[in-house]
């Protein structure tokens, strides 16, 4: 067996206590170890975004973060971004504005979509785009995401 | 009916609680593994699985001797073998399982397994084995006796294989039961055939093997064959446990067909004022290593061959070929993208051949209502072509090429300054079967029973028909509500415990699924009327419930020689216009827009519908642009999102779309199937655009920066 590491994650909120190999990933430990099965894995490489989780709420693709590495930060996942009151204003708007079908890529754009509006609180088309751009869809075409967030900047503003 | 109601798996979607194939879990569960052949063409000397089944929590090996039933399976030619026997036919072919008790073990246990090879010749070149008659399919089409004309323009094409990379790779939970048979959850796009394709090879009765829908990560085709159903079944009956199964990305790209690649020779003739007088094709499919639904995507190609047009002279012949490469079946288009991708690129040419414009020689030569198809076949409802491409050119094109940096083809890269950055305009034409084809006995089946629930009705829908991303849960709910009035409308996870509802593939589901629904909606809606009290006191004697199944219109098959028949029961029309800019130095080429006018018959849910639309133009944009599967000598050389690129958001321009609304009247509201049309345009509008930007022929997609370039 390999040695085992025992560490302490932060996730949503919550110190969650884990015991894995220095090699787990961090998204096989959110979705195996804790049962957080939002975040998804479509390439295990990077490329997709599916897996993008917030990192001390910077997006980070959890299939190349080790889990060791994430001892003692903050990890916010898809079942994070809700408030006490429901869900986020980026979750709504997505949902609102059809800017999924099969959802498999969602948490990712969700994640990523939520740092770059508390970054840039009103984006333009470009810069909705360029934000996106590490993300896969296979389904939408992009064209509601795009609109989406739009949305959600629009919410957001109105709750502020 | 017609309203953008929400979707109503939206709110579990962006909460991270639906439940997808890859998410399942029960205590206690091994997981599957599956060793695959390295080799596209071998014999198989010897399988030893002894290392494998030595390691600690390995629970089982199996090899085709332990296929407690039939030992093939297949879509329409049971051809494929559960798991290798004796040979080895494709690279990716599975040979060998294993069940551990953790996904790394079953797939170090997998490795271990030894299995010794003796490599032979592959034929993957798809003109040999047709020069071989090693033919899944040939259909011809023969109309006519004149092929000379004035003009004559000729053109040979060809069409990458593209993969669907739906984006949830596949996986599925297998649970052993008490009764000696199996329940499988499962990420499909047909509960039905996978039922009778897996129930055989496990030697049970289908009613033992019950399949229930799990999320889908998307599908495309690509979830329309068996992939580890058969396989996780096989594993959890041998060991007593659950046994969960979860393709990589790699595994995924040899864990399921792709689109067929396409070699094609096409030759029009028409009149100096540019109206067809006749048509020849040669249309050859490599279907690769096993039938799949080849035989289907042949007849496609054959029956939709010279696209939506006119002309009273076809000599086609549509060829599917065995090889040892990738097994090929359906995607999105389904043999109607290869063709629109040739006959659009030839409209261009006889266009530019009289001197016409690329809508006008299509306009000059558009199907109507009344026309008759190739195949005999005549168009016995709105089919407004003409008028589309008109509406088409009247919408507003973009601004000229761009003075920012960043919106030039490369982008932030800053690869020009736009010197040798050249726009381009292209228009494409497709038209797509909606449906099961050729005699196909299609339909679909729903139960709706209407109770009282805290005293108030409540309608429940239960089909086995798979939502995989396209909205039907949306049209089935709408569709209820609709036709009995209540407001409460739940439809059921689908699964084999109603009839079947057939693929959700060729656009159909809102057709066939929708019009059961609608079917047994009548029923209910009928007996309710018929007893005349009111709803709530007639509930109190219990629910109401009527199950129907659905049929459209008949279908024929093609004469095996002459390729006539009444094949399709109804056809739809999409049309694509793209704007590029390229950078015709470096070869890289940037789509500024694209702008759609599909005919739909009647909107059901114009959210839903509009990501049908835009989702369909993207992965006909990958098709023009970026999406290969790279085989050499029958191997796969880019099984990654690293190498087999996808559109990103980037990549994606804003569409403009206007969406008509002709009536079928065939059909339940008289819709018009929507999903595939627009995959079948978009590729032959960008080819297009990239030509009149660079003047090349350009006739292979996807197009290489390469084949600008250094041109």
């Amino acid at each position: 067996m390999p040695d085992l590491h025992e560490i302490s994650l932060i996730v949503n909120g919550v110190v969650r206590e884990v015991t894995v190999p220095a090699r787990r990933l961090l998204s096989d430990c959110l979705r195996h170890d804790l049962g957080l099965t939002g975040t998804h894995v479509g390439c295990e490489h990077g490329v997709c975004g599916a897996c993008t989780i917030l990192l001390d709420g910077e997006p980070a693709r959890s299939c190349l973060t080790l889990a060791v590495t994430a001892a003692g930060h903050e990890i916010t996942t898809v079942e994070g971004l809700a408030g006490d009151d429901g869900p986020s204003a980026v979750q709504r708007a997505f949902r609102e504005c059809h800017g999924l079908q099969c959802g498999f890529c969602t948490p990712g754009f969700l994640c990523t979509a939520t740092a770059l509006l508390r970054e840039n609180p009103a984006p333009t088309d470009e810069e909705v785009v360029e934000g996106l751009s590490g993300n896969l869809c296979r389904c939408t075409g992009y064209q509601n995401i795009v609109k989406s967030v739009h949305r959600a900047a629009e919410l957001l503003a109105e709750e502020s | 009916m017609g309203a953008s109601v929400l979707r109503p798996d939206g709110a579990l979607k962006v909460s991270g609680e639906f439940a997808y194939s890859s998410d399942l879990w029960l205590d206690g569960m091994l997981w599957g593994a599956t060793l695959r052949s390295p080799h596209p063409s071998a014999w198989i000397r010897s399988i030893d699985i002894g290392p494998a089944l030595a390691m600690p929590g390995v629970y089982a090996v199996l090899t085709h001797e332990d296929v407690p039933g039939e030992k093939f399976y297949g879509l329409e030619n049971k051809d494929q073998p559960v798991l290798a026997i004796d040979q080895v036919r494709y690279q990716g072919e599975p040979v060998a399982l294993v069940a551990a008790d953790h996904p790394e073990t079953a797939r170090r246990a997998a490795d271990a397994i030894v299995v010794t090879y003796g490599e032979r010749e592959a034929v993957t070149d798809p003109r040999v084995a047709l020069e071989r008659r090693m033919l899944v399919r040939h259909q011809p089409v023969r109309v006519g006796s004149t092929f000379s004309a004035d003009v004559v323009v000729t053109g040979e094409y060809e069409v990458g294989m593209q993969d669907q990379a739906f984006l949830g790779p596949e996986s599925g939970l297998a649970v052993p039961a008490e009764d000696g048979g199996v329940d499988l959850y499962i990420a499909t796009q047909w509960l039905h055939v996978d039922q009778g394709q897996v129930a055989p090879c496990l030697g049970l009765p289908p009613e033992k093997v019950r399949l229930t829908l799990a999320g889908v990560g998307g599908a495309f085709g690509a979830r329309e064959d068996l992939s580890m159903q058969i396989h996780a079944s096989m594993l959890a009956l041998r060991t007593g446990k659950p046994v969960k199964m979860v393709y990589g990305r790699e595994e995924s790209f040899f864990g399921h067909v792709h689109r067929h690649p396409a070699w094609m020779r096409y030759e029009h003739g028409a009149t100096l004022d540019g109206r067809l007088v006749y048509v020849k094709a040669e249309i050859l499919l490599d279907g690769g290593a096993y039938t799949s639904s080849s035989p289907a995507v042949v007849g496609n190609a054959a029956s939709l061959g010279v696209g939506p047009y006119e002309v009273d002279n076809v000599h086609i012949d549509a060829y599917g070929t065995f090889t040892n490469n990738p097994p090929c079946g359906a995607m999105r288009g389904f043999g109607a993208v290869q063709a629109c991708y040739a006959y659009e690129s030839q409209m261009d040419r006889l266009a530019a051949a009289c001197g016409l414009t690329p809508v006008e020689i299509r306009i000059r030569n558009a199907v109507s209502q009344g026309s008759r198809l190739a195949t005999g076949q005549v168009v016995d409802t709105p089919a407004p072509l003409a008028e589309m491409l008109r509406d088409l050119d009247a919408m507003p094109l973009p601004e000229s090429v761009s003075r920012d940096l960043r919106d030039l083809p490369g982008g932030v890269g800053q690869t020009t300054h736009g010197d040798g950055v050249r726009r381009g305009v292209g228009y494409g034409v497709g038209i797509k079967n909606i449906c099961f084809s050729e005699g196909f006995d299609d339909y679909s089946t729903a139960r709706v029973r209407v109770e009282l629930l805290g005293g108030e009705p409540h309608v429940l829908v239960h089909t086995a028909a798979a939502e995989v991303g396209q909205g039907l849960v949306i049209i089935q709910a709408q569709i209820a509500r609709t036709e009995l009035g209540i407001d409460h409308v739940t439809v059921a996870p689908a699964d084999t415990q109603v009839g079947s509802s057939g693929s959700s593939s060729a656009s159909r589901q809102s057709y066939v699924t929708g019009g059961a629904v609608k079917t047994a909606c009548e029923a209910v809606r009928e007996r309710i009327e018929k007893d005349g009290r009111p709803l709530e006191v007639i509930l109190q004697d219990g629910p109401i419930e009527e199950t129907r199944e659905y049929r459209h219109r008949r279908t024929f098959p093609m004469d095996p020689v002459t390729g006539q028949g009444d094949s399709h029961t109804q056809l739809a029309l999409c049309v694509h216009r793209a704007v590029v800019d390229v950078d015709v130095e470096l070869g890289l080429v940037k789509v500024v827009e694209l702008a759609a006018v599909q005919d739909v018959g009647k909107i059901l849910n114009p959210l839903a519908l509009e990501g049908q639309i835009h989702g369909g133009t993207a992965q006909g944009l990958g098709l023009a642009l970026m999406e290969e599967i790279q085989v050499r000598d029958g191997k796969v050389l880019n099984p990654s999102f690293t190498d087999y690129l996808i559109p990103t958001i980037l990549d994606m321009p804003p569409m403009q779309l206007k969406i008509l609304e002709n009536p079928d009247p065939n059909a339940p509201y008289g819709l018009r199937g929507a999903g595939e049309p627009p995959t079948l345009s978009s590729t032959p509008a960008i080819a297009a655009a990239v030509r009149n930007a660079t003047g090349l022929p350009l006739s292979r997609v996807p197009i290489r920066p390469q084949d600008i370039a250094l041109a």
